[in-house]
């Protein structure tokens, strides 16, 4: 057998040797060397925890507790209902005093249910100590339930459940991508963690990878990560790891995203409304692989995560590690506070991630990053001037759109035509709106036209429904009008007798009467009260319906 | 702590229209000073009236609609416009002519359509084609290469239209070589027998071969700059030379050589700075390549069966016309939908 690190090549993996490349993208100023070469720090436990019940994309999970309640170190807050939806942990031990709703990580600014824990700085954990379990031993659909009961989701961004992305699916599975590629400028925990724990990211690796049963496993790595990769080939070498490769690509923004590193390694595109999975891949970040590593070794909840506090607004720029439910403030004060020019506060990157008004929202399981920058970093938008047609949209979406179209078509509230190019194939990466000369917020309508069409479509659903109603009503009025009309008729040929005048109008009647009879013939024709029979009874219409029978084709012949 | 919120990307954003019209001038500036050097003042009159004209009528028309003029002004887009159409007028215009033409391109086809941005046609070629239909005469005054007059000769002609003393209009003026090739074609000459005249230069027509060369090299430059893309200036600089080489191969008596129909007229000037005007010119990738072929093709028909001597401005102002439906059919194929390199 050979151990000689990487040169060891599984035969499937001859496929994804060549790399590839998207259309369009961006090489951004990176703005990453403080925070990539200071150690994670530590946020230590806030006197305050508000934990927010969903912080992952799919169903809604029940609360356990209510205040009052003590709860300790790693205990499940919520329940999820099914695999679409993960627990929330208390991520120290202390006090229930609230479940209510507070400001939440959003752009928006929403409130959402939260359980408010007042932390008592013992930290203390379940009373009976689990032992660390050898995932070899476990079945892969067991495995998946215990990450899903960690509560582990994308660590990426997206916060999509894990367990979906490694157990639901229908086929085989060639790839698990790791994803280690951080595109955005100034975030730089996934580096960090790499540097200082690449050790425990392999072997999160190693058990996502049970759970998968892939033919080949391959981490994608930015070529500017130097000393992240010569930390993950050391981890790979003294796992004695040859079934792992590294493969280093190159720093365009956005290759982290999920369909853009696909593409990057595989040459592949994911269906534009599928999953990696429909395509035989699927992608991790490896935040998330560490997060599994603590549920399966150390059977330890997803309670913490490495967050980039950074930004010439943040007195000491840095990673910190720090509970899930800690205050954004009290991450901003471990990190030294604020500088007095510290204008905006964005949760994730400069590219995608949103400004929020307040600092007084947690850290929930999505947030790699707090950015607070000064006036002088990123000065306020400059007013938009008309499209001027240039294209350079065109040449940087890694979507292959026309943001200059879709632009035309959201701003004259043109919502059909926007579909009709694409609109919901936006990523919004905010590549055209870098790149446009006439400074037009291009992502802010996209981002508006999407939520007008949602929001009409839900109104047309009602609207359905309401229509539906409605044509009943009619129906149904219309039917009783019939059966009056029905009934007119046949008291006038009652009083008329029989006698077949000739002209126009009465013939038209009796053909509707002729009609009506025909009708009523059909209805009586059909049995009724033969419910219940005894043997002798049905005897007796058998022979009726025999006679009658032979009556009528006597008659036909 | 309150912060203040705005929409993402929130990295500050690179460039500028300003930036890139300026960019735009200064690529002008080589061929500028080459026509200069070739016909005189005359050119460097042209453009200075232009522009003034233009300056000031896109700032009367933005403070009638109620839009900041300064504003408007910097964005450099009617200087460009200026310019591109006073390098396509003979020197020794009257002044009125770059006036009307100004006139027509700034406030006709540019402000009454709705200002930058919203102009369905190139106001540039918009106004030059009205100036030559209307006034064909004056936009024949070209002079001939490298014969030019004095600074004051040359100003009270434009200004007075009066010619200095034991002058006339035609010891001045000169047909350019595309225009004398079609009348003697005409007169059933063959090319081999007007080659022998003054008309011809190194390569292409004498004198316009060095001004087409330094558009050449300003448009290159913009290409460098990531102003303009290539799929344009190559997509209707091949089409002119192929259906040329074509003609060319099977006649070369009657018909130019590709080199000539490239280096001649406002082959460069077009291809490099008026098709690629993105406003009015197609906007994807597979549609500018298309645009620019369509510009090349009409250039060369009317150039070579049309009345008039170049064939520049109609062919983009009709490719114009097409732009809209170019962009329609030619829309990219979108991430993820179909026809990628799924095995």
């Amino acid at each position: 057998m050979t151990h000689s690190g990487n040169s060891f090549k599984r035969s499937r993996e001859v496929s994804f040797g060549k790399l590839h490349s998207f259309h369009g993208g961006l090489q951004l100023p990176g703005h990453r060397e403080i925070t990539a070469n200071t150690p994670i720090g530590n946020a230590g436990i806030p006197p305050l925890l508000t934990i927010p019940l969903q912080q992952h994309i799919g169903d809604p999970a029940k609360c356990l507790v209510k205040a009052g309640d003590n709860v300790y170190k790693g205990q499940e807050l919520t329940k999820a209902p099914g695999p679409f939806s993960v627990p929330v942990h208390a991520s120290s031990s202390g006090t229930v005093i609230a479940v209510e709703e507070r400001l939440v990580p959003h752009p928006s600014g929403v409130k959402e249910n939260c359980v408010v824990i007042e932390t008592d700085g013992h930290d203390s954990g379940p009373d009976e100590q689990q032992n660390a379990l050898d995932y070899l031993q476990l079945e892969p659909a067991r495995l998946c339930e215990l990450i899903q009961q960690a509560g582990i989701v994308g660590m990426g961004g997206a916060g999509f459940p894990t367990r979906i992305k490694l157990c639901n699916r229908k086929q085989n599975i060639e790839l698990l991508l790791i994803n280690a590629a951080e595109c955005e400028p100034y975030i730089s925990c996934d580096n960090r963690l790499l540097q200082e724990r690449a050790a425990e990211v392999v072997e999160g690796i190693r058990i996502m990878r049970h759970g998968v049963q892939p033919d080949a496993c391959i981490i994608a790595i930015e070529d500017n990560m130097h000393a992240a990769e010569q930390a993950l080939r050391t981890a790979l070498e003294s796992a004695s790891e040859s079934g792992i490769t590294i493969t280093r690509i190159p720093e365009i923004y956005p290759s982290g995203g999920e369909r853009q590193l696909i593409k990057i390694l595989t040459g592949r595109e994911v269906p534009s409304e599928g999953f990696p999975a429909d395509i035989g891949i699927v992608c991790q970040n490896v935040g998330t692989a560490a997060a599994v590593y603590n549920a399966i070794a150390r059977q330890q909840p997803l309670i913490s995560r490495i967050v980039t506090v950074t930004g010439e607004g943040i007195a000491r720029p840095q990673n910190l590690e720090c509970r899930l439910g800690t205050p954004v403030s009290h991450l901003v004060a471990a990190a030294g506070g604020y500088t007095k020019d510290v204008e905006r506060l964005l949760i994730g990157g400069p590219m995608m991630g949103y400004a929020v008004q307040s600092d007084n929202i947690p850290v929930i399981k999505t947030t790699n990053c707090v950015l607070a920058v000064t006036r002088e970093e990123m000065p306020a938008p400059l007013e938009a001037l008309p499209c001027i047609r240039c294209g350079k949209c065109t040449d940087v979406c890694p979507a292959d759109l026309l943001p200059q179209q879709l632009y035309w078509y959201a701003r004259s509230n043109n919502y059909d035509a926007a579909q009709d190019y694409n609109l919901f194939d936006c990523i919004e990466c905010g590549c055209c709106a870098y790149v446009c000369p006439s400074h037009i917020p291009l992502v802010q309508y996209y981002r508006h036209a999407k939520t007008e069409i949602w929001t009409q479509e839900s109104q047309k659903q009602a609207a359905d429904i309401a229509r539906r109603r409605h044509e009943s009503r009619l129906a149904r009025l219309e039917r009783i009008k019939q059966e009056r009309a029905e009934r007119m008729a046949k008291k006038k040929r009652v009083l008329a007798g029989d006698d077949g005048s000739k002209d126009a109008k009465q013939s038209a009647i009796q053909a509707a009467l002729d009609r009506v009879k025909h009708k009523k013939q059909q209805a009586s024709n059909t049995p009724k009260n033969i419910d219940n029979l005894t043997a002798a009874q049905q005897k007796k219409i058998d022979e009726a319906d025999t006679r009658r029978r032979q009556k009528q084709s006597g008659n036909n012949n | 702590m309150e912060f203040k919120t705005y929409s993402s990307p929130h990295l500050p954003v690179t460039g500028t229209v300003s930036v890139m019209m300026l960019r735009v001038l200064l690529a002008l500036i080589p061929g500028s000073l080459c026509a200069f050097w070739i016909f005189g003042w005359g050119a460097l009159f042209n453009i200075l009236i232009a522009a003034v004209t233009a300056l000031l009528a896109e700032a009367i028309v933005l403070k009638l609609r109620g839009r900041p003029a300064l504003a408007g002004l910097l964005d450099g887009s009617a200087l460009v416009t200026a310019v591109l159409l006073a390098l396509a007028l003979p020197p020794l215009t009257p002044w009125w002519i770059p006036v009307i033409g100004s006139l027509f391109a700034i406030v006709i086809a540019k402000q009454l359509y709705g200002g930058l941005g919203y102009n369905p046609f190139n106001p540039a070629m918009a106004g030059y084609v009205v100036l030559l239909i209307s006034f064909p005469l004056e936009l024949t005054l070209w002079s001939a290469p490298g014969a030019h007059m004095g600074f004051t000769d040359t100003l009270s002609l434009v200004i007075t239209g009066n010619l200095p003393a034991g002058q006339s209009l035609d010891s001045i003026t000169m047909a350019t070589p595309m225009d004398s090739i079609k009348t003697r074609l005409g007169l059933n000459e063959t090319l081999s027998e007007i080659h022998n005249g003054s008309l011809f230069g190194s390569f292409a027509g004498a004198g316009w071969e060095w001004i087409n060369l330094w558009f050449l090299l300003g448009g290159l430059w913009l290409m460098q700059m990531k102003v303009i893309q290539w799929q344009i200036p190559a997509g209707m600089l091949g089409g002119l030379a192929v259906i040329a080489l074509v003609f060319y191969v099977a006649n070369p008596d009657t018909f130019t050589t590709p080199l000539f129909q490239l280096f001649s007229g406002a082959a460069m000037l077009g291809a490099f700075f008026i098709a690629t005007d993105p406003v009015s010119a197609s906007t994807t990738p597979r549609g500018r390549i298309y645009y620019g072929i369509g510009i090349g093709l009409l250039t060369y028909i009317i150039r070579t069966w049309g009345g008039y001597p170049d064939g520049i401005a109609f062919a983009v102002l009709l490719m114009n016309l097409a732009a809209p439906t170019i962009d329609y059919y030619t829309r990219p194929r979108v991430f993820g939908q179909g026809g990628g390199s799924t095995p």
